[in-house]
């Protein structure tokens, strides 16, 4: 890490126009229209920052809605603004994959407390005219949601066809399904779980206690200050970084393989292939995450159990749904392991819901979801279709 | 009545041509109820009925491959043991709970068919009847464990640990209290054996479908 502290790259500039002036579309919420919290607090005024592929069909049945993870946005399936890197799930999402943009309408939002548009910690807050810093209000999954389904509200669409996402996104679909149940006709969560574990919330823990003991975040005011914790969040996003992989994933990509070296160098450079591929991961996300950010959506994600908000039973939190569930899960992901998945299987079954699950063998750890799975394009392409067949949408063929 | 084999759909033929008790089940099912099927294998049975009979299925399956392809065609399976997880599911959950060719591999078939009889209104199961000539023949003759067209593998590596014959299952629906609303044993051309006596249907029947309620 070579960099000199508080640096501002040319990425990071771009970056902070997207929190202010997104390339995507917006909708803007005004002051008497702001978003109640879970904490008490209102978010007001409030904007959502999202993407759409593909045509709302006339009776608007066929919207997809994909929720992104923890460092995702809503450039799910275009080229990302900053980076310039291809969409996050250009894999899943497009004409004629399992997400076929030429037959259903995709939109994927931009979370709050995000920084790519929606309204967020380096948002300007009305009431000082600057950022808001470290006085954004803590914000849960369930605002995420809400915020959500006042874009679908401004849309005009009653019902999703489908809410889909995984990891975060997954938590997500799954808190849709339990606040929104006439709202979802069919839920994808993949690789997620119904409460955000100890050991995840550990692990967050280290990540955002190394963005606050960098200097430069400043007590969170390294806006003001014109600094930014690079070093920090990069050791947030190392850690996090190896729990989204699998120590086979690891040992098969790097070994114990020396980085551009014949030998050990005695020292702390970068000697392993695997120092130098997470060096890299961490200076390549402080260039299009703000910091604050990872604070907030950290917090949400281990703030999340919906057991708990329905009186500690799993199942009521589904009682009387009508959503047909596809839960899928990966067998080397020990973030969110199988049997986090399983334990919502159990509390729809509880319930006799509608629910499918199919856990695929991949040793590609958590990221899986991310990745080219063929059996996880198979499950969501035969799930979708035999949903929107239930739904009365059109035989692909018969066009959108 | 019996049934020959131009009447088997191709959809159950190419899947297994010994399956003929799948139809025999459809044919129990009314159309549009809500079904669960316990041991779904490969969803052939639970294609038909939510195809042919505009039922509400869902399917448990013991092996992640058979789920995912039941899943990537559509319908709505889970993975999971009979044995300990339909402890999971609501009491009457469903119109009916099928259990076909699975409770001779489950390790406590007693206890499955209570919780099935207690999550569907009616039960269908079907089974390899142990009591069919052939079986008593080669073990009497040929003094080993049969092995026929229903029990195709070898004793060391079957998943078949509670094999029973149609007077046994009898006895275990008495016991629990299980009500037998029909029975139908069939031969091993898959005809129907109708107006015969228990003990012959027994002796006859390589397979036996009972619909079951409580």
């Amino acid at each position: 890490m070579n960099e000199n502290p508080g640096a501002e790259s040319f990425a990071e500039l771009k970056r902070r126009e997207q929190i202010t002036n997104p390339q995507s579309e917006v909708v803007h919420f005004p002051a008497s229209e702001g978003l109640p919290l879970d904490s008490g607090a209102v978010l007001a005024p409030f904007s959502v920052a999202y993407q759409t592929y593909g045509t709302l069909n006339a009776d608007k049945s066929n919207l997809i809605l994909v929720c992104h993870a923890l460092t995702g946005d809503q450039y799910v399936a275009s080229a990302h603004p900053v980076t310039g890197k291809p969409g996050w799930w250009e894999t899943m999402v497009g004409p004629g994959k399992s997400i076929d943009t030429n037959r259903y309408f995709i939109l994927c939002p931009n979370v709050i407390g995000g920084c790519m548009g929606s309204t967020g910690p380096s948002s300007l807050n009305p009431e000082t005219g600057r950022a808001y810093g470290p006085d954004f209000p803590v914000i849960t999954l369930r605002d995420m949601v809400r915020a959500q389904a006042r874009l679908l509200d401004h849309l005009g669409v009653d019902q999703a066809l489908s809410v889909i996402g995984g990891s975060m996104g997954g938590m997500q679909v799954l808190e849709w399904a339990a606040t929104y149940k006439d709202r979802v006709f069919s839920a994808i969560p993949i690789a997620c779980a119904a409460r955000h574990s100890s050991q995840n919330i550990a692990f967050h823990e280290v990540g955002r206690q190394a963005v606050m003991a960098d200097p430069d975040w400043c007590s969170g005011l390294y806006l003001e200050e014109g600094k930014s914790p690079r070093k920090g969040l990069a050791v947030a996003r190392m850690a996090a970084h190896i729990t989204y992989l699998s120590d086979r994933a690891l040992h098969t990509k790097f070994g114990r393989n020396l980085q551009d070296r014949e030998e050990v160098t005695f020292g702390f450079d970068a000697d392993f292939q695997v120092e130098s591929y997470l060096r890299h991961q961490g200076m390549s996300f402080v260039d299009r995450f703000d910091a604050n950010s990872y604070l907030y959506i950290t917090r949400a994600m281990d703030y999340f159990d919906i057991a708990a908000d329905h009186g500690g039973v799993l199942a009521n939190a589904f009682a009387g749904t009508k959503t047909r569930f596809c839960l899928i899960s990966f067998n080397s992901d020990w973030l969110f392991p199988t049997k986090e998945s399983r334990e919502v299987v159990h509390a729809l079954n509880a319930v006799a819901a509608n629910v499918s699950f199919v856990e695929i063998d991949s040793n590609k750890g958590h990221d899986a979801f991310l990745l080219h799975e063929p059996e996880l394009f198979d499950t969501v392409r035969g799930f979708l279709s035999a949903a929107a067949r239930r739904r009365g949408l059109a035989d692909a063929s018969a066009g959108a | 009545m019996t049934m020959d084999a131009a009447v088997i759909p191709p959809e159950v033929r190419s899947a297994d041509t010994a399956r003929v008790d799948l139809l025999l089940i459809a044919e129990m099912i009314s159309p549009g109820s809500r079904v669960l099927d316990i041991g779904c294998g490969d969803g052939a049975l639970l294609r038909i009925l939510s195809e042919k009979h505009g039922v509400d299925g869902r399917g448990i399956e013991l092996s992640q491959a058979g789920v995912n392809q039941c899943v990537a065609q559509g319908l709505s399976v889970i993975q999971g043991d009979a044995d300990t997880d339909l402890v999971h599911y609501p009491d009457t959950a469903f119109d009916y709970a099928i259990l076909s060719r699975t409770i001779q591999a489950t390790r406590n078939p007693r206890h499955v068919l209570e919780q099935l009889l207690r999550i569907g209104q009616r039960v269908v199961v079907s089974f390899p009847n142990f009591g069919h000539w052939r079986v008593r023949l080669q073990l009497l003759l040929g003094g080993q464990m049969p092995h026929t067209d229903t029990l195709p593998e070898l004793w060391y590596d079957t998943p078949n640990i509670h094999l029973c014959t149609i007077k046994d299952f009898l006895a275990l629906c008495d016991a629990i209290g299980a009500h037998v609303e029909r029975v139908v044993a069939l031969n091993a051309n898959g005809t129907k054996l109708v107006s015969m006596p228990l003990s012959t249907q027994n002796l006859f029947g390589e397979q036996a479908v009972f619909l079951l309620s409580r």
